[in-house]
């Protein structure tokens, strides 16, 4: 037995390293903010921050991000996978599925600044799209468009479609084109294809992409930080509102009750895309 | 048993470390002798007299100040300044950073070398961050009114200003009230200096916006409701304002302290034609406050930059920026004054109106419930 | 059958090449907007002056120090991110198959969890860590790489477990040990330079993402490229987003490389399913 358990006890020991930063750069941030949630600023237990939770403004900040996340994942989801399905039908050393994997790669991690920047010099009040617009056609593109939730869903697309290419592919990899063939040979359709045989078989991972998507969405701060500067809209503006306001003063705890909340949302989100991704593993990939 | 025990185990020592890290800042370096003698000095005699103050200052070396853009009150200026006059080199860190982020800061980087070793603040944040903050009195200490300091110099408003409308004339006609910018000719124009629930001269925009419209000190309401109209008749734009954006024609309205708007102007002179105006209905004034940090890395540096500010020297070259320094009226009696400089600040006629703390809180607390809403 | 095929195959062409004009479209014009700005002349007309003045980089260092600031902050975050992730993670994940694999799904928990912890959240719980940082190793800006090595834990993982999977780790390992290498040689001379795709395409994802990286670094009152960008925006737009556009071409560039580096898919970037078994 001694021997064992010092044989197991040095096989642990080469996990140390690794166990210790994390607690210390992980476990810990995120008991901070689960601890800091349920304490008030003198370190008494108090339900006040979760209470103050109710109120008007950060629920409907709440309903805005969930609508937010949503509907672009949903739209990411929806024009991702047929751009997925392009390139999965390309040859796969060719230029085509090298440059959009490529740039799908970089776009959906460039989000924040450079995106807002891209976006105003586009659809901005002086963006060449916008001057276009109201030279050419005299259709004019509201001035406030990009500092609203409605700009922050067409920027957020433009993060969501790259993002969903990149999640969607390996499914689509999975499947074979025997299949295809197989149904071909029994007469059916390219309707009854989708339908019957690669619809029913991709739909998991579909929808696994789409709440990864989700998540992915509820998550984005800094995009929406550079962009939005007035009303905090959405829950990561509200945290950060609760952090930095020089107007309105001690809401740390309050500002992590927030955070709390949006650890929970995304981690019910997350658990629904595991579950998903493993059952579509069983049949592709 | 052992899996679950060292689960458990694992569990504790995880969730204390957090506890005792959350729980505790790290502690403080210890202060050298000299550098603790000069940290506890409330004025320049406590040092020996300026001379002996200028000498310290100059052995530390250096000042660590933070959240103090070139162009706000001309504090570009005011930092070659003082490093020309005693050879002290200034480290400015986040010049754009918000009050609450010098406090965050000064609290984050605690006994270290690159902690911020003076705060320029807003009132609110100030007077709830006075523990951090060492009492000094510098030598026209008398001066400044009574009720625009601390008795014992632990805070002191340095300058002010009054609520403003900047306007490219190049772009807009002239506004004259506040009423005026709900008119067509501002469509999509109208910019506000941050969110009022978070940056102080919103806040103050929104407090002017009350009194122009039958509000008062007391009911910010009206204020809130005439952005709603303002984002209504479409022509609240949700930009923060910058220099780029000013330059650029995006922003050509712009709501916030005047002597921002004016330093814009001094900025862009020959590019934009950028005016500003207090509008007679509604003069709203406020102050910034100074403090040294109770954990100053450069004690007496810190206190020579309070002297050098609140000198004559420092006082003009704020007013340069069309900032009011505290100390105008004791100047411009004394006449010591810039008097061209005074002279170029944008007219005010009416009784300006200064918040109380009471009256603060009350249109804190209800801008924080509706301002969203309002322009959303 | 054949005549099928070919119909099939042709169809797939056109939809092909529809799909990928349509969203290559939307893609291209925040680009192009980007482009159009930084060539803007003041009063009209085209110049190529903001690009010159990008391209100076001496120039930069003068007249932009915010932005040079930034630029070497992440420079130091990108070489130390990828330092600090591929020791803490290599070694371990090669132990843990070895001797403990009751600990992979531990392991592999504890690497995806920063997915479901927004870098919002996690700034705020890192704020008292820092705290702790600076404390013990100054306020420098590099420092953010230890919070950069927890965002870029769960891709890294993917990409090396990939990898590992696609070797006989416990076989290798024995050869070399029953041959008197020692863990060290093992790991370095042994298992390294058979994983050596993995380890490329895990830095290149660490790269990507601490170039584009601005929460932490601007929450944590930190310097680092995005934070120098933002700054810029403020005072000179047309320069900034001619840096911005610079930086996005580069990564663009670097993953093009790798997928010509790497073999046949073995690497798929960001985000393979959670619980997908390497291809």
């Amino acid at each position: 037995m001694p021997l064992t358990s010092r044989v197991r006890g040095g096989a642990l020991l080469g996990v140390a390293p690794f166990l210790a930063f994390t607690t210390i750069f992980l476990a810990v941030p995120t008991l901070v903010v689960v601890v800091g949630a349920f304490v008030d600023s003198a370190g008494r237990p108090t339900l006040a921050n979760v209470a103050g939770l109710r109120q008007g403004y950060i629920l409907d900040a709440l309903v805005s991000t969930l609508e937010l996340s949503l509907g672009t994942a949903v739209v990411g989801a929806v024009i991702g996978a047929p751009l997925a399905y392009a390139v999965v039908t390309a040859a796969p050393e060719g230029m085509l599925r090298r440059s959009v994997s490529a740039v799908c790669g970089v776009l959906a991690q460039f989000g924040g600044v450079t995106l807002a920047f891209a976006f105003l010099a586009t659809v901005g009040s002086q963006g060449f799209v916008t001057l276009y617009l109201s030279d050419h056609t005299g259709l004019t593109v509201p001035g406030d468009l990009l500092y609203g939730l409605r700009g922050l869903g067409l920027v957020y697309v433009y993060f969501q479609i790259p993002l969903m290419v990149i999640v969607f592919l390996p499914a689509l990899d999975g499947v074979r084109v025997q299949w295809r063939e197989a149904t071909e040979t029994l007469g059916g359709s390219t309707w009854q294809y989708w339908r019957h045989v690669a619809g029913p078989l991709l739909m998991p991972a579909f929808l696994g992409s789409t709440l990864l998507l989700f998540a992915n969405a509820f998550a984005a701060y800094a995009t929406a930080a550079a962009l939005v500067s007035q009303g905090s809209p959405i829950l990561p503006l509200v945290v950060r509102a609760t952090f930095t306001s020089e107007v309105v003063l001690g809401q740390a705890n309050l500002g992590k009750a927030i955070a709390l909340t949006m650890v929970v949302v995304v981690a019910i989100v997350m658990t629904g895309y595991a579950w998903l991704q493993r059952r579509t593993s069983r049949w592709v990939g | 048993m052992t899996s679950r025990f060292k689960t458990g185990v694992l569990a504790v020592v995880v969730t204390t470390t957090a506890l005792v890290t959350a729980a505790c800042a790290p502690p403080a370096d210890t202060p050298t002798a000299a550098a603790s003698s000069a940290g506890a000095a409330t004025s320049a005699t406590a040092f020996g007299g300026m001379d002996a103050l200028v000498a310290a200052a100059k052995k530390e070396g250096q000042l660590n100040v933070i959240a103090l853009p070139p162009d706000w009150a001309n504090y570009g200026e005011v930092i070659t300044a003082f490093t020309a006059k005693y050879g002290i080199k200034v480290n400015s860190a986040q010049p754009d950073a918000a009050s609450q982020d010098e406090i965050n800061a000064a609290t984050q980087l605690k006994g270290q070398s690159t902690a911020p070793d003076v705060f320029d603040l807003g009132q609110a944040v100030a007077l709830a961050n006075t523990a951090m903050f060492a009492p000094y009195q510098v030598a026209t200490f008398a001066d400044v009114p009574a009720d625009l300091k601390d008795a014992n110099g632990t805070w002191v408003n340095d300058y002010g200003g009054y609520m403003s409308i900047g306007y490219d004339a190049g772009k807009v006609p002239a506004p004259t009230s506040m009423q005026d910018l709900l008119k067509p000719a501002y469509k999509g124009k109208v910019a506000l200096n941050g969110d009022p629930t978070q940056a102080g001269a919103a806040f103050a925009g929104v407090a002017m916006a009350a009194l122009a419209n039958g509000g008062s000190a007391d009911d910010i309401s009206k204020g809130v409701a005439f952005f709603t109209d303002l984002k209504k008749a479409g022509n609240f734009l949700p930009v923060d304002p910058t220099p780029a954006t000013v330059q650029s024609g995006q922003t050509p309205v712009v709501i916030d302290w005047d002597y921002l708007n004016v330093g814009q102007s001094t900025k862009l002179k020959g590019k934009v034609d950028w005016k500003v105006v207090v509008p007679a209905n509604a003069v709203l004034g406020g102050y910034y406050v100074q403090a040294i940090s109770k954990d100053a890395p450069h004690p007496a540096a810190a206190r020579l930059w309070q002297e050098f500010l609140y000198s004559d020297e420092g006082q003009n070259l704020w007013l340069k920026g069309g900032a009011r320094p505290v100390r105008q009226d004791v100047m411009a009696k004394a006449g010591t004054i810039d008097k061209t400089a005074f002279a170029a600040l944008p007219p005010v006629s009416g009784t300006p109106v200064f918040l109380t703390q009471a009256q603060s809180d009350t249109a804190k607390a209800y801008l924080t419930a509706n301002w969203r809403k309002a322009i959303g | 059958m054949a005549g099928l095929q070919r119909a099939r195959v042709r169809r797939q062409a056109t939809f092909r090449w529809v799909v990928v004009a349509v969203v290559g479209t939307f893609f291209a014009l925040p680009l192009l907007g980007m482009l159009e700005f930084t060539t803007r002349a003041p009063g009209g007309g085209r110049t190529a002056a903001v690009w010159r003045t990008v391209a100076d980089l001496s120039g930069l260092r003068t007249t932009y120090p915010e932005l040079w600031a930034g630029l070497k902050a992440s420079g130091a975050l990108v070489v130390l991110t990828v330092l600090i992730m591929l020791v803490l993670l290599v070694p371990t994940m090669t132990w843990v198959r070895l001797r403990v694999p009751r600990l992979r799904r531990t392991i592999e928990f504890i690497c995806l969890l920063p997915l479901t912890i927004p870098a919002i959240v996690l700034v705020v719980g890192l704020a008292p860590v820092y705290a702790w940082v600076t404390y013990l190793l100054g306020g420098s800006s590099a420092w953010l790489c230890f919070a950069y090595v927890v965002l870029v834990l769960p891709y890294c993982y993917r990409a090396l477990d990939a990898g590992l999977s696609a070797i006989d780790v416990r076989t290798l390992a024995e050869a070399a040990r029953s041959l008197g290498a020692g863990w060290g040689t093992v790991m370095v001379r042994v298992i390294l330079p058979n994983v050596r795709t993995a380890v490329l395409s895990a830095s290149f994802l660490a790269v990507a993402l601490v170039l584009g990286e601005f929460t932490i670094a601007s929450l944590l009152h930190r310097d680092n490229l995005q934070v120098g960008i933002n700054q810029l925006g403020q005072r000179d737009a047309q320069v900034a987003v001619a840096v911005s556009f610079a930086a996005l071409a580069l990564a663009f560039v670097l993953l093009l490389v790798l997928s010509f580096a790497g073999h046949r898919r073995t690497r798929r970037p960001l985000a393979t399913p959670l619980t997908e078994e390497p291809a």
